[in-house]
């Protein structure tokens, strides 16, 4: 379980994230959705452990962030940043390796949950041989969440995993990102910008708006019983032009 | 292949450079010499003098430059022995001129612990010459016989004698000398000897041991009122050494009036006009048959060595502080562009100058020339690191810190490999720059390649120089593949194809 409580953070005088709380319970899957600026970033790096933060708690089950070193605390998370973020010097495997390797595993239990992970993502053993930029957008992919699985983290978070892909590969890998979900059984942070994307693969959705949170529930509350008009404003202005010409 | 990392490149290249230059001869006499024609061969035949009558095995460090590095590296005991005159060692090396007897210089070369032989028979100081047949004509023997054509001789002067005040007109009131102005010319030393040939003038001046006193057929004339510094040769050595190496001495000591201004003109000549070499002059001196200088290949070979050795540790030097040097720019930005500002100057010191500086500080020898050949090969591996560095992506830094990973192990796990294509270019650059710069060392007496190159440039010798440019060519084309080899162990697969070059300006 991920739980942000009154998160308060300026920035050169400037606030940035005002009285934020957020709750995601264990297995469930939840998207951060907001604008460029609405401090979707900001949270994620909090969350990481990457920025300080002025009030508030970081906790996932019960534990709080300070109270762990940062290796400690990253363990507990698999990121998953975006465009997938892996080394352009190290080889698939090498990338999914790195932080297990440094913390001392053996490599038959390496070798092993490679290939637990392997199967999971259905990723074939000869991409995992290749560097990245040999793979393509959804190899990409499908190898940084292997290595953000790799430490058999408490809390996956994910970096807006859809956008560089181009519409066709996305919508494939949705359905498959949303299985992959399920078999490994996480809890799941989605940080994006796509209102459609945080319906499909997220079961509440929490719309952030310049440092503070404007509405948290299903897609269906968030339609249905908007908190605030900004909520409508921003589904109206995902709505596909199609939608728009069906409406008119 | 996998990745290795990129600290280990230095780790593996440098045994492989430095093993060559281990292992020196336990009893080993090192012999100088001056940087021109008549330096050379009194050095070689100083050298197989001593090979002929001893076991220790003796090197050579002919032509390292000008009386004060000689003397410097005499001082120091970069060498051990070397031949020099009398009145330059009252002139420059004591200072003081009016020290004339062999006895008093010798007296105060011993408070600086050096010893000084007896002179080795010939005088090479300032002369006045007339062709042999100009001399038969007119029965000119000494400088005083001059007086009777002295107002129809024409004469060229170089502009060196006509200037010094132990020169023309000290000679002319010494010897009462009345010449005709208009018919004393000025002119350029090397254009006299041409001027003689051709009957343009009858008179000029020159070294009393010019090699070209035989070739243009000259009468030098004898200086009966001795007006002209004497400038005898002898044996200049480290009292240590006379001392540690009596036998050797000794040998040296045989030659003492035993080369006369005739065979030291004879021995100029055949090395400037006939260019044998002076391996082979002095062994025909010495009478030994073949000459005992070592083969090219071993000559070859042995500047091998010293330049491998110079070029291997400035290297060495420059990837140790020049990776950390780049990587503190980046790290702090003020000192970084102090840093930066500090290597890019001592780049655009000319090679001569910063020896020069060096020197004072370092001695002659080996040390100055690795000292400057550090600071060359700084720039490039200091400035790639930091480009290197610098424009890796900032998000895999801050993604390595949100898997947990320290700062060392992201700078050694995630920056250097993503900067090593830059960094290793720099290496890569620092190596070729050095290899070239290295053959100036030759000037400081650290020999190399530049050795063969300085001694044929005094001797106006392509082929010599020849043999010093052209393995260092080699030298160049080769470590040039060896990186290229190196790339290939040391990138990273995945960055090859965008592996960036950072070049600094030329020099």
């Amino acid at each position: 379980m991920l739980e942000l409580q009154n998160i308060y953070k300026t920035f050169q005088d400037r606030q940035v994230l005002t009285d934020v709380n957020l709750k995601v319970p264990t297995g469930a899957t939840h998207a951060l959705i907001g604008a460029s600026g609405s401090g979707k970033t900001t949270l994620l790096r909090v969350t990481l452990g990457l920025i300080p933060f002025d009030k508030g708690y970081v906790k996932i089950n019960d534990q709080a962030l300070l109270s762990f070193s940062p290796s400690a605390w990253a363990d507990r998370i698999g990121y998953v940043p975006q465009e997938g973020g892996l080394f352009p010097h190290l080889s698939a495997s090498d990338n999914v390796s790195l932080v297990p390797r440094l913390r001392g595993w053996k490599k038959p239990k390496i070798a092993e949950r490679i290939e637990q992970l392997r199967e999971l993502v259905e990723l074939t053993t000869r991409a995992l041989g290749r560097f990245p930029q040999e793979l393509s957008g959804g190899q990409k992919q499908r190898v940084a969440i292997m290595r953000a699985a790799m430490m058999d983290p408490q809390l996956m978070l994910l970096d807006e995993p859809m956008a560089a892909l181009d519409p066709l590969i996305r919508r494939s890998l949705q359905t498959e990102l949303k299985s992959i979900f399920q078999r490994l059984g996480k809890t799941v942070l989605i940080v994006t910008h796509d209102l459609g994307e945080a319906a499909f693969l997220a079961e509440q959705i929490t719309l952030l708006h310049l440092g503070r949170v404007i509405q948290s529930g299903t897609y269906r509350q968030l339609l249905d019983h908007p908190a605030d008009p900004l909520v409508t404003a921003f589904i109206n202005a995902q709505r596909t032009l199609a939608d728009a010409v069906q409406v008119a | 292949m996998r990745f290795r990392a990129p600290w280990l490149m230095p780790a593996l290249l440098m045994p492989t450079l430095l093993l060559p230059a281990l292992g020196h001869a336990a009893d080993r006499i090192v012999v100088g010499s001056k940087v021109f024609t008549e330096g050379f061969v009194l050095g070689e035949i100083a050298a197989q003098a001593i090979e002929a009558d001893s076991t220790a095995t003796v090197e050579r460090k002919l032509g390292m430059g000008n009386t004060g590095i000689l003397f410097e590296a005499l001082s120091s005991g970069a060498i051990d022995v070397y031949s020099d005159y009398t009145g330059t060692l009252s002139e420059a090396i004591l200072k003081q001129p009016d020290l004339k007897s062999i006895a008093d210089i010798r007296a105060a070369l011993e408070k600086m612990d050096l010893v000084m032989s007896e002179p080795l028979g010939f005088n090479d100081t300032y002369a006045l010459a007339v062709k042999e047949s100009f001399a038969e004509k007119n029965d000119l023997h000494t400088i005083s016989d001059l007086a009777r054509i002295e107002t129809s001789i024409s004469a060229g002067f170089s502009y060196e004698f006509m200037d010094r005040k132990d020169g023309y007109a000290g000679l002319t009131e010494r010897y009462r000398l009345h010449f005709d102005p208009q018919r004393v010319n000025r002119m350029e030393h090397s254009l006299s000897f041409q001027a003689i040939d051709d009957g343009a003038v009858n008179l000029i001046d020159l070294y009393s041991t010019d090699a070209k006193i035989e070739k243009s057929k000259l009468r030098v004339l004898k200086d009966n009122r001795g007006y002209f510094p004497v400038y005898q040769a002898v044996w200049v050595a480290r009292r240590e050494f006379t001392q540690s190496h009596p036998r050797e001495w000794q040998t040296l000591r045989k030659l003492e009036g035993s080369i006369s201004e005739q065979a030291m003109v004879a021995m100029n000549a055949q090395a400037d006009i006939e260019h044998q070499s002076y391996a082979k002059i002095a062994s025909q001196f010495l009478g030994s048959d073949a000459p005992r200088a070592q083969s090219w290949q071993a000559g070859i070979l042995q500047r091998t060595r010293e330049h491998l050795w110079l070029v291997g540790l400035s290297l060495l030097f420059s990837v140790l502080v020049g990776i950390p040097l780049g990587l503190a720019a980046v790290r702090f930005p003020t000192a970084g562009q102090a840093i930066l500002i500090i290597s890019a100057v001592i780049q655009t010191v000319p090679s001569l100058a910063l020896l020069c500086v060096l020197i004072p500080v370092f001695g002659v020898g080996t040390k100055p020339a690795l000292a400057a050949l550090c600071l060359y090969s700084l720039l490039p591996v200091v400035l790639n690191t930091f480009t290197g560095v610098r424009t890796v992506d900032p998000s895999h830094l801050e993604n390595a810190r949100a898997f947990g990973l320290t700062r060392p192990q992201i700078l050694f796990r995630i920056v250097l490999p993503l900067a090593s294509p830059t960094v290793l270019a720099g290496i890569k650059n620092a190596t070729i720059v050095s290899i070239g710069t290295a053959t100036l060392a030759a000037l400081v007496g650290a020999g190399g390649y530049g050795a063969p190159i300085v001694s044929g440039l005094s001797l106006n010798d392509v082929p010599t120089i020849l043999t010093g440019a052209i393995p260092a060519a080699l030298m160049a084309l080769i470590a040039y593949g060896l990186f290229e080899l190196l790339g290939r162990l040391l990138i990273p697969k995945g960055l090859r194809e965008q592996s960036k070059i950072a070049q600094p300006g030329p020099r």
